[in-house]
Order: structure tokens, then sequence, then C-alpha cells
């Protein structure tokens, strides 16, 4: 796997940790919802960078109180016709205003790039044979937009009337 | 009508562009069919039983006399030399290559049209009243708010991937000829007291393998927060409809299962904390109603001597004018139905030069412009009076003058098994053959209103369970069995038919149509009684009884 | 007895394995299996086109062989032998009349 960013390879400070396994010490780590349940307090009062993992079923409004403590939230997309992450990153950006990281895991496909863009992903775990040349045509592919999305540029409506 | 931009044309540009790079890398092997079957259906792209079969979106069934021709050309160059409409105001191609798809869409770009969204878990094409713009008792044109409906939809970033489909239809009357409430949401265009125009929703309306009428979500939503409310409907949706089963996935579901007032609230939840997102200037929508502004008519007398006089020496004309012809806005215009049900002609089918023919007549009587029907049928929205006759005559000597919109061979009908790869039983041959058994058109007028729908599978693309008499084709052991369904109605007064009993075999379907329509004949109460409100007073019992008892 | 048969991606023209690794366009020139062995063989055949992106949806369907003539066991695939039942003018029907 790699993880692009940008339309670029970036190195990945983060660790997915299974809900079983051993937490590194200092180390940044990613746990899933379960997990960060059933150890918050652990999790909350551990001196290293945390990272949140959401299935496409976990709405970010469940841990609404908490997404402040992240750096990292994964959103998995477990097939592409599963489209709920979209709402979530949109949620996670606009109704509370998270500032991190939003990551797409799972099964990410070439031509969805550019609306997971618009909805507020910015960082994309995929396969490392996966061209880069999808990140190219993901920020050229549309012009203009008519729906207002995450980057806050003016929608076509907007921009018929200066 | 409305006009592209060089907003909306580049957008629709770099559509064609990204879909022949879509088709490029699925022949180059750089993905699946599995990968490139959401991606070709959101461009309306079908692999069916004989080859692809193309979607092309005509929103909110308007379409221009040029638009008209390139669908002709379309149908010539790539296809058969004909097209099928749909009860989705579009038109599918029946045999398009998929290496010609991307040029096909590269010819429809040049008229501003496109198959973008057409089919896939996404927002449909819009769809509206066909006589918007020329009926009497609409509120305001609809087609300006189907029109910023249909940007807004278009390539939204966050319904793309949506449980299911997703369908849209705007009516701006008490009359609803585009089905409403039949959709995943319904609006009416309203005024309220202080004369603003507003929207009522109806939401979880569908068809399918479970109808449901819609509800009433909302009286009153001010034109501001129209498209604010939409999002909060379509996001409070995709979070949480079902993803677990395909048949459950609709919006309808949703709404059943969590109940109106809970999936209301979570509405209104969300569109408390969104509200003012979506901007639509005021600006903007005069614009976009500025292309809708109507045709300058003539100014002519209300009654046309020459069209009274021409009903008076024709008898067919009368028919024609008494079921294909209806009132105007505009004093001494008409509104002019065209059948697309001729006899030996599939429902809604239309050959290459016929398209030709309704461009041309558009041009020559209308003002340019033609609308399609839900139920496979085209209007010429804005004709003199004066001109009736001539457009009578020459649609006639096409194969287009038949006087049968409203009447029982008027049938709306999917493509079914002949065509399609979802359907179970065909349904093209049960509607000609019921077609020819009511050919006699004396026949047909003596029984009056009557609405049959047919679809070849329980996807329900005919619309059978809001047919007065709706007949739904079935597999049964692998041979083909046709269920009879009474009482349906797909407009203002919203109904859904009930199962008359245990279905027909091909050779006996047409007859059982027919013991229906002699049965109500024997019952109704006088000749203005029609079949549907003969139905809703006397009930099944009785039809039930010719249908099953006799034999 | 059964016959395999897909879409051919380029065109969505309906196609069956004939003669080898061939792909015919007509049901008369499809190889009819009438055992395990048989169905194994066009089965590998058809995936590996479907993988060479020749074909798309490869199935196999029941047939019957009376006379010398293949004739599906069902409506659908009778249908898409020939041609839409309402359109004789259309479809491999019309092909076969010419």
């Amino acid at each position: 796997m790699k993880l692009v960013k940008e339309g670029a390879p970036a190195a990945d400070a983060w660790t997915h940790v299974d809900d079983d396994g051993e937490l590194p010490d200092g180390a940044a780590v990613i746990v899933s919802l379960a997990r960060f349940k059933a150890d918050r307090d652990a999790l909350m009062g551990r001196n290293a960078p945390l990272g949140l993992r959401l299935q496409s079923h976990e709405p970010p409004a469940d841990v609404a109180e908490d997404l402040t403590r992240f750096e990292v939230v994964a959103l998995e997309f477990p097939v592409f016709r599963d489209g709920r992450g979209y709402t979530h990153a949109v949620q996670l950006r606009q109704r509370f205003g998270f500032d991190g990281e939003v990551r797409a895991v799972g099964d990410v496909l070439w031509d969805q790039i550019p609306n997971m863009l618009r909805c507020g992903v910015d960082a994309f775990e995929v396969a490392d044979d996966f061209p880069l040349e999808a990140f190219e045509e993901a920020r050229t592919v549309f012009t203009n937009v008519y729906q207002p999305d995450v980057s806050g540029r003016p929608t076509v409506f907007e921009l018929r009337h200066g | 009508m409305y006009r592209y931009d060089e907003f909306d044309q580049t957008a629709v540009n770099e559509r064609v562009v990204q879909f022949r790079g879509q088709v490029e890398r699925r022949l180059k092997g750089l993905m699946t069919e599995e990968q490139f079957k959401p991606l070709r259906l959101m461009n309306g792209l079908y692999l069916q039983l004989h080859a692809y079969m193309l979607r092309v979106a005509i929103p909110y069934g308007t379409l221009s006399s040029a638009q008209m021709r390139m669908l002709a050309h379309v149908a010539r160059k790539y296809d058969k030399g004909y097209g099928h409409f749909t009860t989705r105001q579009n038109i599918q191609y029946n045999w398009p290559r998929l290496v010609d798809t991307p040029a096909i869409l590269e010819d429809l770009a040049t008229v501003q049209m496109h198959g973008i969204q057409t089919s896939g878990n996404c927002i449909r094409n819009v769809t509206s009243d066909p006589f918007a713009g020329a009926a009497a008792d609409e509120v305001e044109d609809p087609r300006p708010w189907c029109e910023i409906i249909r940007q807004w939809s278009t390539f939204h970033p966050e319904f793309m991937y949506l449980p299911r489909k997703f369908k849209i239809a705007v009516v701006a009357s008490e009359r609803d000829r585009a089905a409403i409430k039949l959709h995943d949401i319904g609006i009416r265009v309203v005024r309220n007291e202080a004369g603003e125009t507003g929207f009522e929703f109806w939401i979880g309306g569908g068809m399918g393998r479970t109808p449901i009428i819609a509800k009433k979500i909302k009286d009153f939503v001010p034109k501001a927060d129209l498209l604010d409310y939409a999002t909060a409907c379509l996001r409070v949706y995709n979070a949480l409809g079902r993803r677990d089963n395909i048949y459950k996935a609709r919006i309808k579901i949703l709404v059943h299962e969590m109940g109106l007032d809970k999936f209301a609230e979570a509405v209104e939840a969300e569109f408390a904390r969104t509200r003012g997102t979506v901007k639509l200037p005021e600006a903007e929508i005069a614009r976009i109603q500025a292309y809708f502004a109507l045709p300058a008519f003539a100014d002519l007398p209300a009654r046309s001597t020459a069209f009274e006089a021409r009903k008076f020496e024709d008898r067919a004309f009368r028919d024609f004018v008494r079921t294909n012809v209806r009132a105007h806005k505009a004093p001494g215009h008409a509104i002019v139905s065209i059948s697309l049900k001729a006899d030996g002609v599939a429902p809604g089918d239309a050959s290459a030069e016929q398209m030709d023919l309704v461009a041309d007549l558009a041009e020559r009587y209308a003002h340019g412009e033609i609308r399609v029907t839900h139920e496979q049928n085209l209007v010429l929205p804005h004709v003199p009076l004066d001109d009736v006759y001539d457009v009578w005559t020459a649609l006639k000597a096409a194969g287009l003058g038949t006087a049968n919109i409203g009447l029982v061979s008027d049938i709306i009908c999917c493509p079914g098994l002949d065509y399609c790869d979802l359907a179970n039983a065909r349904s093209i041959p049960v509607a000609e053959a019921i077609q020819r058994r009511f050919a006699d058109l004396e026949r047909q007028h003596a029984i009056g209103d009557l609405k049959i729908k047919m679809s070849g599978c329980i996807n329900a693309c005919g619309h059978h369970h809001v047919g007065h008499i709706g007949i739904l084709g079935v597999d049964k052991h692998g041979q083909e069995l046709y269920q009879l369904q009474l009482g349906g109605s797909g407009a203002e007064d919203a109904s859904l038919a009930k199962l008359t009993g245990a279905g027909f075999p091909p050779d006996r379907i047409v007859d059982a149509v027919e013991t229906v329509v002699e049965t109500y004949l024997s019952l109704r109460d006088g000749d203005d009684e029609s079949f549907l409100a003969c139905y809703r007073r006397v009930g099944m019992a009785p039809f039930k009884a010719a249908l099953y008892e006799a034999r | 007895m059964k016959v395999f048969t897909a879409n051919r991606l380029s065109d969505g023209a309906v196609v069956y394995i004939g003669d080898g690794e061939t792909w015919v366009e007509t049901l008369d020139a499809a190889r009819v299996v009438t055992d395990a062995e048989g169905e194994a063989a066009l089965d590998a055949t058809a995936k590996a086109a479907v993988k060479a992106r020749l074909v798309v949806g490869a199935y196999p369907m029941p047939v019957t062989v009376e006379d010398g003539t293949i004739r599906p066991d069902s409506v659908r695939e009778r249908i898409r032998a020939a041609g839409p039942s309402n359109r004789t003018d259309l479809g491999k029907q019309a092909e076969m009349g010419r």
C-alpha cells in the first residue's frame, strides 16, 4: 500500500492497529471506533498522535465530542458502491470543522477521487501500483462545480453573478 | 427553453472526455467489468440482451427541433434507425457499440445533450409536466426549477453512490401529469398566501417490488431553501438508507421503516444546520427563468373558424382533437399530443424519419419546441389552432396521427424480455396484441379514458402499479405469465392497483383484459363514468367474478 | 446439453463458443457439450476470454438439439439467439434471413 497526498506519494507516519494489537510506545496509531470506545480513557491520555478509523456505518457524529483528539480520521470504503463515506467526510469538514487528515481507505477507484477530494478527503491509501495519473486527472477533469464543496470555491450559480 | 452557457457546455464536454478515458481504460484492461459497470451506467450505458443500450437524458422532457434532429442522427448513424422514448422522458438506443459511445456523446454535446446520470445510484434526470409552460392550470412554469435541480444534481460529489437510484419530479399544478407521488422526491410548485413561490415536498414514493405512494413531508419550502432542503433529504438518505438488500434500498423503505415523522425530524435537524449552504442568487433564478419565457404568440382569437370547420367536416380529425388536442393558456393555441402508440409499433418507439418530421413540424408550427411525456408520447406544446389540421395531416402521413391519447390502446410499456436483461417476460407483444384487439377506434372512444400500463418484471418501468389496468409479466417455471392488476392511478389521485388473482398465460391475457373492459362497460353508471371511477365505486369483486368464476 | 454464451465487449453482440476457442455470432455454429468435462473446457475458454477482454459475462445455457438444430431451453435465450420478437427485421434473425 502507499499513501497519496496532493497527488504524490507521501510518507506514512501512521500505523493501523488491530483491536487487540499492542500500541507501540509513542507511535502514531490509527484505531477502530470499537477500540477507541473500549480504551477511550487510555487512548485520550496517551502521549502520542492518535487517529481514528471509521467503518462506513459509523458516522462521525458518534465521536463528535472527541474529534479534536484525532489528527487523522480514516474512512473505510468497503466497496465502491457504498457512498456513506462521502457524507461522513462532508460532515467531518463542515459540521464538525475537523481540520486534520481525512484518509480514504478500502475500495478507492480512479474515478471516485475527484468527488472524494471535493467532500474533504485529502489522503488516499491505495495499492502500490495505483496510477498517480488518476490524481492528476482528478484535479483537472472538471473546471467548475455546480455545488458548494469543502474547497469553498464559488459554484457555477455564483460565478455567473460575479 | 434553457440554453447552456459556457459553464454548462464545458461541464458536458469534460464529461465526454472523462468517459472516453473510462472506455479506453476498460478496453485496455486497466479496469474490470465490475469496476466499469457503475461508470458506464452513470452515463446511461447498459449491457442488455442483444447489445449495449444507451439512455440519453431529455431533462424534464423538453426538446428543441435541433435536439430532436440530433436524436434522429444518432439513431441513423450509430443505431438501427429508431429510438425508444421512456417513462422517464428519456430516449434509449438499443444497438450502440461500446467503442462508438464516446463519439455519440460528443455528437450529443453539440446540441447540449448527454447521458449524464441516466442510470446508476445517483440523482437521475429530473422529470416534469409535459404541458409545462402551456397548461392553463399551472401556478408558474415548473421547468426553471427543474433546470436548477438538474444543475445542482449534476456530478453532485456526495450523492453519486447512494443506496439506490433517486428520482425527482416537479409539477406546478393541481393536476399531476408527472406522477410526482411515485417519485423519491415529488415537488409541487405552489404559492403561499403572500403570493410567494415555494415548494410542497413529497417523499418516499416509488414503484418496483414494493410500491408506495409518497407522503407529504413539507407544505412549503421557500424558493431560497429548495436546494438546501433537498440536500438535507439526500444526506439523511445517503447516511441511513439500507445497503444490505437492493430491494430495500430506496428511500421509500427508509421513510417507511423510520416513519415519516422521525425521518422528517432528521431532515429538519440537518436542514437547520446547513440552511444557506447552497447559494442560489435571485439573479440566477431570474436568469434561468428568462430562458423559459413563453414564445411570442400571435395575437389570435380564442376560436379558430378554420379549425372548427375542419372538425365539422372531418370525422377522423374530430376524433384526433377529442383525444390529442388540449387547451392552451394562450388564446387561439392548442397543445397537440403525438401518439407513439400506433398499431404494430412498440409503445414509445419512433423512427429517425419520424423524429425528423416532428422536428420539422415543431419548427414550422410550434416555436421549435417538443416535449416527451412519461406516458411515452410526444407533444407539440404551442400550436396555433389554425394549424392543427395541417399538423395532423402531416403526422398522419408518417404514422403519427393516431387519435388514441388516454384510450385503451395508449399503453405504457417497458421494453420487456425482447430487449431487457432484467425482464422476466415479454411486454411489447402483449401490448401490441391488446392494441390489435381494440383496434376499432370507435370502440376505444366508447370505452373512454383507460390507462393500461405494462411491465415485464417487478422493477415496474412500465408503471403497472398505477395503471387503471396494470399488467405484470412474470416467469413461472420458465413460462411467461401475466398478472392483472386493477384500479391504479399515477395522477393527483394516486392509488396502487390491486391484483385480480392468478396470472394468465400469453394466449389468454388479452382475453382477460377484454373481459375487464366488458365488465366495466356493463357496470358503468352512464357513458361519463370512467373505468377508474367505476372500479372505485364497485370494487374488485365483479371483475374477479367475470375473470375467474365463469370458467 | 449446454452452450456457452456471452456478449462481446466491443459492441455487445451476443456470441457463443464455437469450434476451438473461437467465438461465433450464430447459435448454429456453437459447440454443444454434454458432460461435465466438456462444460469445464468451455468454462476455461470463457474465463480466458473474459480476462482477455473479448467478452463480458460469460455463462452456460441449457439447450436441446433436435434434428441437428440447437434450441435454447429458455425464452430469454431464444430471444437472444434471434433478436426482438416484435421486430423480426432486427438482430440475428434478420441477418439469417438475408
